[in-house]
């Protein structure tokens, strides 16, 4: 169900193996100085010293330097799977709320299979939950599509919020991490872009799920973080 | 040369307490203390701005409330918005505006709401540390970070970080209260305040005094927001 979601965050995983070091940084600190590294995400370069622009996880991958956030609101992104909930139906598609500042669109025609105009309630209603994958973000608005392996209407389970920036660290390395968890408690379990978690399985399985969710997410700066949770479960168990 | 209330020396500020993640809910919040001053910031957003009319095409805008809190000082202030609120809301805008960068969120807003929960002066100056921190917090793109301090004169002597009977002193010259903002790392003020009466050639030498103890209050800011990472390492 999330092999979408893990291609759209192996590229940055590659990315996080390459680093060795990492360290906080505040906005107008200095990272390095030197001509030979590059400014990237969040960062920026005043004379020979590359600073930081915001507050985070200062990386070097090569000679690029760049900032991975650990705090703070959605920002969304083309081919970012998300997970929202229809907010309302107009003429030509559906509005959802993705808990990003625009609000984001889901045309009729993006809908997995034809859809007659007159019966959209039908397929989607207000207040249902979907995994959608953000198809084009522009200042106006975002739009979503649902054609797509693993995107389409989420029913039953529930669905909670983490903070976005640890959700790379609870998919994991090809999806490891949400793979270890879905093997460990029976669950069915999706993870959107913007924070929001799907969870649908037996009551125990759900709740167990969820409190291994929200232990990753705060253990996101721990290094070898699958074989914690392994040993988290079996603590679980006794 | 005058001595201080508390004993403190001329230059010294109170016992700073800096702590970033105090409210939950919000994507940033901060608490910043200057002694009895308490200030709490909290940051929602980017996020749609209404009303529409307000919205910026070219890049997001950034909206600050100032409140002091009706238990905040000793006779109980009415609570809601006052002339004075809506002014040091303005200031502290314009003191935070140079520091971060919303142009890659066109039409959205960051709203920065900062409560007073103890008054004992330098509430603005503690807000403006507090929303600068939970900015940053926020994981919003900021040049630099803003450190604030209230510095000031009694007399013919010049200190820094005035608290309320120092701000009340009446004898010689009076008290001089002069609020500053300062870019951390840069050589640019944001926010230039005076209450009271001084020299000219003394606005050189306090703005040279601000940039020193800058130092400290960024020291502080910095080592709060590298705490709350560290700490969920080691949690």
């Amino acid at each position: 169900m999330n092999t979408e979601i893990n291609e759209a965050y192996e590229a940055e995983e590659n990315n996080d193996s390459a680093s060795a070091k990492r360290r906080v940084v505040v906005p107008g600190e200095v990272i390095v100085s030197g001509d030979d590294y590059l400014p990237g995400d969040g960062t920026r370069r005043e004379g020979s010293n590359i600073v930081a622009s915001k507050f985070g996880l200062a990386e070097e991958a090569g000679r690029v330097v760049r900032i991975i956030s650990v705090f703070g609101a959605f920002v969304p992104r083309r081919n970012n799977v998300i997970i929202g909930r229809i907010t309302d139906i107009t003429h030509a598609g559906w509005l959802v709320d993705i808990d990003s500042a625009t609000s984001a669109f889901l045309p009729i025609e993006e809908s997995p299979r034809f859809i007659n105009r007159n019966e959209m309630d039908q397929f989607l209603e207000v207040g249902d939950v979907i995994s959608a994958k953000i198809w084009t973000v522009k200042t106006r608005g975002i739009d979503l599509t649902l054609k797509g392996k693993g995107l389409g209407k989420l029913e039953g389970g529930f669905v909670f919020r983490v903070i976005p920036s640890r959700v790379p660290r609870i998919i994991g390395r090809e999806g490891s991490m949400v793979n270890l968890i879905k093997e460990k408690t029976g669950c069915n379990v999706t993870v959107g872009q913007n924070g929001w978690i799907w969870i649908k399985g037996d009551i125990d399985g759900q709740i167990k799920a969820r409190k291994a969710i929200e232990f990753v997410s705060e253990k996101v700066f721990v290094s070898g973080l699958t074989e914690k949770v392994e040993s988290w479960f079996e603590e679980q168990e006794k | 040369m005058t001595a201080r209330p508390d004993g403190r020396k001329p230059h010294e500020l109170r016992k700073i307490t800096a702590k970033v993640g105090v409210v939950p809910n919000a994507d940033g919040s901060a608490l910043f203390t200057f002694g009895d001053t308490v200030a709490i910031a909290a940051v929602y957003g980017p996020r749609q701005l209404h009303p529409q009319h307000m919205q910026n095409p070219e890049k997001g805008i950034l909206r600050c409330n100032y409140d002091l809190l009706s238990f905040s000082v000793y006779d109980r202030k009415r609570p809601g918005p006052s002339r004075r609120s809506q002014e040091i809301s303005k200031v502290t805008e314009w003191a935070l505006e140079p520091a971060v960068d919303l142009s890659a969120f066109p039409n959205q807003v960051v709203d920065v709401q900062i409560y007073i929960l103890q008054a004992d002066a330098g509430t603005r100056t503690a807000g403006i540390n507090a929303a600068s921190m939970a900015l940053a917090h926020a994981g919003i793109p900021m040049r630099d970070l803003v450190c604030s301090v209230a510095l000031g004169k009694i007399d013919k002597t010049l200190i820094a970080d005035l608290d309320k009977t120092e701000e009340d002193f009446k004898e010689g010259e009076g008290a001089t209260d002069f609020a500053i903002a300062k870019l951390a790392n840069q050589d640019e003020f944001s926010l230039l305040q005076m209450d009271g009466k001084i020299q000219p050639n003394l606005v050189n030498e306090i703005i040279k005094l601000g940039t020193e103890v800058s130092k400290e209050i960024l020291e502080a800011q910095k080592n709060a927001l590298k705490k709350i990472v560290n700490q969920e390492e080691t949690k």
